[in-house]
């Protein structure tokens, strides 16, 4: 198997508190409207009150999500221009702005929303994994921002042999065909027992 | 109102492969963290942020890494709104109508208004008012404090929004309110439980949630008393448990009646080392029955006993839950019972931290690892770092919540009310200062009664104030300058809470327009009152920095020079162990009597019992039901109890209007599926938050996470009412009640009861 650079997620710690969010799209200069990390959250559940006494049985989770690089990536399959492309060496999936055309068909047929449209340039634009501060030797943004230490990243197979193959909790669209390069470790509730 | 842009304050271009300057700063903000701000600067404008990501990231020292409010900093630093020039009032005091002045002006103005106050009325007259926008060693609120204090001084304030009533009732125990162990400890509890503590938002510490995500991989379970279920429950709770807020001691009160019915308690312990626990262990010449034991089995004065079935009526946690909680706790030792500050933000909020220590005391987890003695939980590791010298010759101060009464009748308030330092103050407060804070009416109880009161010139005759923005409190100046940003000045800082480290904010960028700096502003004002000399010293701000830093190596030799200081901008002290607190007391009582009069863990407090106020006061903690708690009949006007938690996006108000914050995290009010659905309320709906003292519009977020009859609307959310009066931002204090605390003199904030209703029936209600 060629080289996959994947995101770890240990999704049952994350507290939702969107400093990925934030770090991400103050790297990337992002306007509002546009993050390229993005923070899903879940929520569910009820309460029962029996007189003055009140049993719940609330769930709650966060999923921290960007662009996952996935093995079979549909964006690029439906990218008419062949702006999208995956990179040999590592596996990202990267847009040629030069010849993208700002369809948003790769935004469409995407489970994660990652791609985003960028108004100023009629262009798609999305996560890159920071490959700049990649290539400096450090990690991506979002990475060295989680101050609760619940975001990784490494090569997937690496990864997969660590902390394992799931990569889709409940909430997620069924991601089975597309092989997204990312491994979760799933919040308690976001699993069935 | 001067609207015109910062330069480039949008023109966020690519700057990828230009030169950059990495400064090392922090942010100065009043913030539960503090952490380790590096500034990307270039071409004189901030380009990126980023955290402490070079430094190991160790199990012994984790990193100091920034949350998203230092992360989101440039949206807030280039705000198109900042103040950029001194302005003076036009409109009438609080409509927010200014006009640009010269420096010269607006400081000539201030002096000879504090000149004929300090003339006409005394010192008692001025007052610096509650302020923590700018938590720097050199802050403005410090620069003001020496000068006053210089002039012939001011009317101090003692305690905080935050904690006035944990920091109060703590010592009534344990003699400090430094109850708390070193984080890092965590891992040694079997059990932790958060009682309205969720760091995950509040922080409450750099790292705080991150020291109990690795509590808990060590395995500690953790369960979470909250009326929502908090950022902190979701990532790491086992259990929650939702309360009514207001009945934390309810709750407290029947876990002891089941330890002690079970026969759970510690008995080696309490008979050890505690005071008042039960009859045989009483102070001389109190009448029997009033030991905290008699109390909680109802032999004493009320003969309620206090079970689960009696706790399950006010908390509504059913009476199953309470008894496997109190077992859990007293059966796993050891286990840490962590209070935040959210329990005694209300009406007896001395309590709750009395009876949480209470339960530390009867399980035994007091001064031992893994355990927490609960109560205010400060850090009982202390460094000291140097201060600017203040001398206030002035030695009269009221509660920080007490200022409106100081206002209308401060001649009438003594030590009943608090005062401290006088029998009597001599002066109502005519001049207030207002410098980096919103307490003035945003964060502080009853925005519309306070509007009125700040409105009356006769009343307080002259208010400066100092920010970055035109906040809810700014519209209330006579005079309102312009301060320097954190990016745009040098200072020391700390972190308020728990950390051993302190922080060398490094300037990145000029300051804009005319803002200016504390130091700068306050020294000219020094110069109006013929003060200059005794003021500066002949220093610089840079000057005053090397003494702060002087001034910590005389009692820390291994403190580097200011040059290393100022260039590493982080120095952490070095410990071989996690503190614990009382570690010495417990395993040497002898020669280490708690700092308490009995030099014992004080169940029973005699200072308490001699102030003669047993209902509001009682001597030993006790449930109080709280006016517009659960049990209060106005409840069947204004059903819902309201709080005020706080949410990740800003500190206290700061950073409201930052955009970045609010795509983060949008400023909506939680209402529990039961209640929305009772109402009629959709998610995402906008309604109506009312009671008599105010209305509030705002969209509901119909959510699980809050418990039912309880909605909550996240402080710090600037108050604008429109033409009629009605709040169209959310910010909870429209509808608070300004009601000191009986011991505390301190805010009860999460103290209110009201209805919310969709707007069209408010229409035809109308």
């Amino acid at each position: 198997m060629s080289k996959q650079i994947a995101f770890y997620v240990e999704q049952k710690h994350c507290m939702g508190c969107s400093a990925c969010q934030i770090a991400c799209k103050d790297k990337h200069n992002l306007p509002l409207g546009q993050n390229f990390r993005q923070i899903h959250a879940y929520e569910g559940g009820d309460f029962t009150i029996s007189g003055n006494v009140v049993y719940q049985n609330t769930y709650a989770y966060w999923i921290p999500v960007s662009c996952n690089h996935c093995v079979d990536a549909p964006c690029i399959a439906v990218c008419p221009s062949k702006a999208i492309f995956k990179r040999q060496e590592d596996g990202l999936v990267l847009i040629n702005e030069k010849s993208c055309i700002g369809c948003r068909r790769c935004f469409a047929v995407c489970p994660y929303q990652a791609p985003q449209f960028d108004a100023a340039n009629g262009k798609m634009k999305k996560c890159d994994f920071c490959q700049d501060l990649l290539q400096q030797g450090t990690a991506p943004a979002c990475v060295s921002a989680c101050p609760m230490r619940v975001l990784g990243y490494g090569e997937l197979s690496e990864l997969q042999k660590k902390y394992g193959d799931t990569s889709w909790v409940k909430g997620l669209p069924n991601t089975a065909k597309i092989k997204p390069a990312w491994v979760l470790v799933p919040h308690r509730d976001a699993v069935d027992v | 109102m001067c609207k015109n842009v910062i330069k480039g304050a949008r023109d966020m271009t690519d700057t990828t492969f230009q030169e950059e300057t990495i400064i090392r700063t922090s942010g100065s903000h009043n913030c539960g963290g503090r952490c380790i701000v590096k500034a990307h600067v270039k071409d004189g404008r901030i380009v990126r942020i980023t955290s402490d990501d070079e430094r190991p990231d160790t199990d012994k020292r984790p990193q100091l890494r920034g949350c998203l409010r230092c992360r989101a900093y440039r949206s807030y630093l280039y705000h198109e709104d900042r103040l950029k020039y001194p302005m003076k009032r036009i409109g009438k005091r609080g409509e927010g109508l200014f006009e640009r002045i010269s420096w010269e002006e607006a400081l000539d103005t201030i002096a000879d208004h504090t000149k004929r106050i300090m003339a006409e009325y005394g010192p008692e007259a001025i007052y610096l008012s509650y302020a923590t926008g700018n938590a720097g060693k050199t802050s403005e609120q410090v620069w003001m404090r020496r000068l006053l204090a210089l002039y012939g001084g001011y009317l101090d304030y003692y305690g905080t929004y935050s904690s006035a009533c944990t920091n109060a009732a703590t010592p009534y125990t344990y003699g400090t309110v430094n109850s708390g162990s070193s984080r890092e400890d965590w891992v040694n509890s079997k059990l932790i439980i958060l009682m309205g503590f969720n760091p995950a938002a509040t922080i409450h510490g750099t790292n705080t949630a991150y020291y109990l995500k690795k509590a808990k991989e060590a395995g500690a379970k953790i369960i979470c008393i909250d009326p929502l279920y908090s950022d902190t429950a979701v990532a790491l709770a086992d259990q929650w448990i939702p309360i009514r807020p207001t009945t934390d001691s309810a709750l407290l009160d029947a876990m002891a009646y089941v330890i002690i019915t079970e026969n759970l308690q510690d008995q080696v312990f309490l008979d050890t080392y505690c005071l008042g626990f039960d009859e045989d262990h009483m102070p001389e010449g109190i009448p029997a029955g009033n030991s905290y034991k008699s109390y909680i089995l109802g032999t004493g004065t009320d003969q309620v006993p206090k079970t689960p079935a009696w706790a399950e009526r006010s908390t509504g946690i059913p009476r199953e839950i309470i008894i496997q909680l109190a077992r859990e706790y007293a059966l796993n030792k050891p286990g840490a019972l962590i209070q935040g500050f959210g329990p005694q933000r209300h009406a007896y909020g001395e309590q709750p931290p009395r009876s949480g220590a209470a339960l530390a005391a009867m399980t035994g987890n007091i001064g031992i690892k893994g355990g927490w003695a609960s109560g205010c939980g400060s850090p009982c590791r202390k460094q000291y770092v140097g201060s600017i010298p203040i001398n206030n010759p002035c030695k009269a101060a009221i509660s920080m919540y007490m200022w409106p009464l100081a206002i209308q009748k401060g001649t009438e308030l003594g030590k009943r009310e608090g005062v401290r330092g006088v029998d009597k103050l001599s002066a109502n407060i005519k001049l207030i200062f207002n410098l980096a804070g919103n307490c003035l009416i945003n964060q502080h109880s009853d925005t519309n009664g306070t509007a009125e009161l700040l409105g009356d010139e006769n009343l307080a005759q002259f208010i400066v104030v100092s920010d970055h923005f035109l906040t809810s409190s700014a519209k209330f100046a006579d005079i309102l300058l312009p301060g320097d940003n954190f990016m745009e000045r040098e200072d020391i800082v700390l972190p308020w809470s728990a950390g051993d480290y302190v922080l060398f904010m490094n300037k990145a960028v000029d300051t804009v327009y005319e803002c200016r700096n504390g130091y700068d502003w306050i020294r000219d004002l020094a110069e109006r009152l013929e003060l200059t000399a005794e003021f500066t010293q002949g220093k610089t701000l840079e000057d005053w920095l090397r003494f702060i830093v002087d001034e910590t190596r005389k009692e820390n030799p291994g403190f580097p020079s200011y040059e290393e200081f100022k260039e590493k901008g982080v120095y952490d002290w070095e410990y071989e162990e996690p503190a614990i607190a009382f570690k010495e007391q417990i395993e040497d009582p002898r020669h280490h009597p708690f700092p308490t009069p009995s030099g014992k863990i004080e169940f029973f407090s005699s200072r308490l019992w001699e102030l003669d106020k047993p209902a509001e006061v009682p001597a030993i903690p006790k449930y109080i039901p709280a006016w517009e708690g659960p049990e209060d009949p106005l409840r069947g006007t204004y059903p819902l109890q309201c709080i005020g938690h706080h949410t990740k996006r800003r500190v206290h108000s700061m950073f409201d209007n930052n955009d970045w914050m609010e795509e983060a995290e949008a400023q909506v009010f939680w209402i529990s599926i039961y209640d929305a659905k009772k109402r009629g309320i959709k998610n995402g709906e906008r309604v109506c938050i009312y009671n008599t003292r105010g209305k509030v519009i705002l969209t509901a977020k119909v959510t699980p996470r809050i418990m039912p009859g309880v909605i909550s609307i996240p402080q710090g959310g600037w108050w604008s009412p429109d033409k009629e009066g009605t709040d169209q931002r959310g910010c909870i204090n429209t509808l608070t009640k300004y009601q000191p605390t009986p011991l505390a003199f301190a805010n009860p904030q999460h103290t209110n009861l009201v209805e919310v209703a969709k707007l069209d029936q408010m229409e035809a209600e109308k």
